[in-house]
């Protein structure tokens, strides 16, 4: 069982969480996991080919999973995953006031 | 049960002092400081410690000295010097407090090595060796800033560095304005402010540098007259507009930290891009709702931003602080941070969080942290073999909108 920490923009697809325990050996099972019982995360997660979308970051115990295995990296129960999308602030990307 | 020892002239404590301890000539102790400079590891060398007054110090002192006055000595030794074992070579003027001052640490404050240097500061100018000087401080800098001054860390050095610094805010709104205020209050000479806004009254819920009087006027303005309020040493250059692609290098060029307080992805992947080529360090915050991100990006030292988000979210991912919003003192928080950050590179003190991406939770009130790597292989900003003098800057307002 590995804890999932939900980034606030991803919150009100898993009923406004910040965490979330999921199972899985890897992250991509975690994933995966994860968008199969809150099914709006997963367009946010996963790209149509399945792979990472390269605008989410995905941490394991504070590592990037792109330096590890990617989806592959090992997942040990107890384990934190982050999800962490980018933040801007102020206005929306396109519409900078 | 008093036992007195017999009284002594203070020129025979003096005397008794010397006999036991070793002295160094000041050629041996320039050895020393040319041996550690080019060695580098400053941090093993013998401690060069001046004891004498404040105004002595301040016509000048042997570079790398730490100083403690005499009067201050058992208050203040432990700090300037916390390891007791580590090597000390003690001067004043001539030769009779530093013998004083080492006797009482190695009888007293349990220091293993204390040496002193014959003849003082008076020999080490008469032979002609390297020595600094503090900028002069009037009067009343030294009381601005006395809790500064009494900081190791900091101490006349630090505040001198403050003052001949130059930080540039991108943003005078909510990151922006407790950055700006606290890098004013502690001292930064040049503090260079890009808004283009004016001040609002929904902005008066956290940007705390702004009031009630100045709704309507431009952030820059408004940002100006507090700051000369609080502290008139600090120079406030306002600079009423948008950071763009024609303008982003003119105005970094001339600072030495850049404080990224922006509200938009595109300029921060363009202040990004300026920032890896002109090798500005830039300190990069951002918030929403409940939640704050801070990191230190050194161009080449640790990831640039490029490296962190390679690629923008699309817009219904990226909800603005306008549409959602933002819980008051968050940006105060984080804003504080990045002033931390800004201090802590200009006197050099401590570790920035260079490749430590700071996660803070207000609801929680947790801090994690993430490592962040340089991509020295894919980054198209700072990679290996990236040329950035020779091309130009990437449209970002069609990377983002592309992303959407």
């Amino acid at each position: 069982m590995a804890t999932v920490k939900i980034p606030p923009v991803l919150r009100p697809a898993v009923s406004g969480k910040s965490e979330v325990e999921v199972e899985g050996a890897t992250v991509g099972e975690v994933l995966n996991g994860l968008a199969g019982r809150h099914p709006e995360t997963r367009g946010q997660l996963f790209a149509d080919d399945g792979e990472l979308n390269r605008f989410v970051n995905i941490y394991v115990n504070d590592e990037d999973v792109r330096v590890q295995q990617g989806l592959e990296t090992g997942v040990a129960s107890g384990d934190t995953v982050v999800i962490l999308p980018a933040m801007a602030g102020g206005g929306a990307c396109a519409s900078a006031p | 049960m008093s036992t007195q020892t017999p009284a002594r002239s203070g020129q025979q404590l003096i005397k008794e002092a010397r006999a036991r301890l070793e002295e160094l000539d000041p050629a041996q102790v320039n050895e020393i400081l040319q041996h550690a400079r080019s060695n580098g590891n400053a941090d093993q060398a013998p401690v060069i410690l001046d004891v004498r007054e404040q105004q002595e110090f301040e016509q000048g002192y042997i570079p790398g000295a730490v100083h403690v006055p005499r009067g201050h000595l058992e208050t203040r030794i432990e700090q300037a010097v916390p390891d007791r074992s580590r090597r000390v070579i003690a001067y004043c003027s001539t030769q009779n407090r530093s013998a004083l001052a080492a006797q009482t640490m190695m009888d007293h404050l349990g220091y293993d090595d204390v040496a002193v240097m014959t003849g003082g500061f008076t020999l080490w100018k008469d032979r002609g060796y390297d020595f600094e000087r503090p900028i002069a401080f009037t009067p009343e800098q030294r009381e601005r800033y006395s809790r500064h001054l009494l900081i190791p860390e900091v101490g006349l050095k630090g505040q001198q560095k403050l003052l001949e610094s130059k930080v540039l805010l991108i943003g005078a709104g909510g990151l922006g304005s407790p950055a700006a205020l606290y890098l004013a209050a502690a001292g930064v000479g040049t503090l260079g402010i890009v808004d283009n806004d004016e001040v609002d009254l929904s902005n008066l819920q956290r940007q705390v540098i702004h009031n009630s009087e100045r709704i309507g006027e431009p952030k820059v303005e408004s940002a100006k007259r507090t700051i000369e309020a609080l502290n008139p040493d600090v120079n406030v250059i306002p600079h009423a507009t948008r950071l763009n692609a024609d303008n982003v290098l003119d105005l970094i060029r001339d600072y030495d930290v850049i404080v990224d307080g922006a509200d938009n992805f595109p300029t921060r992947y363009l202040l990004n891009d300026a920032a890896v080529r002109e090798r500005k360090p830039v300190v990069h915050a951002s918030i929403l709702g409940f939640d704050g991100q801070l990191t230190t990006f050194v161009p080449y030292e640790g990831p640039c931003y490029r490296c962190l988000y390679p690629q923008p979210p699309p817009a219904e991912l990226a909800p603005s602080c306008g549409a959602n919003g933002v819980l008051g003192v968050l940006p105060g928080i984080m804003g504080l941070l990045q002033a931390n950050e800004v201090i802590k590179l200009i006197i050099e003190a401590g570790e920035p969080l260079v490749g430590r991406l700071l996660l803070f939770e207000a609801l929680s009130t947790q801090f994690t942290q993430l490592r962040v790597r340089r991509d020295a292989e894919g980054c198209p900003t700072c990679g290996d073999g990236v040329d950035l003098e020779h091309t130009e800057f990437e449209d970002y307002e069609a990377l983002c909108a592309a992303a959407g």
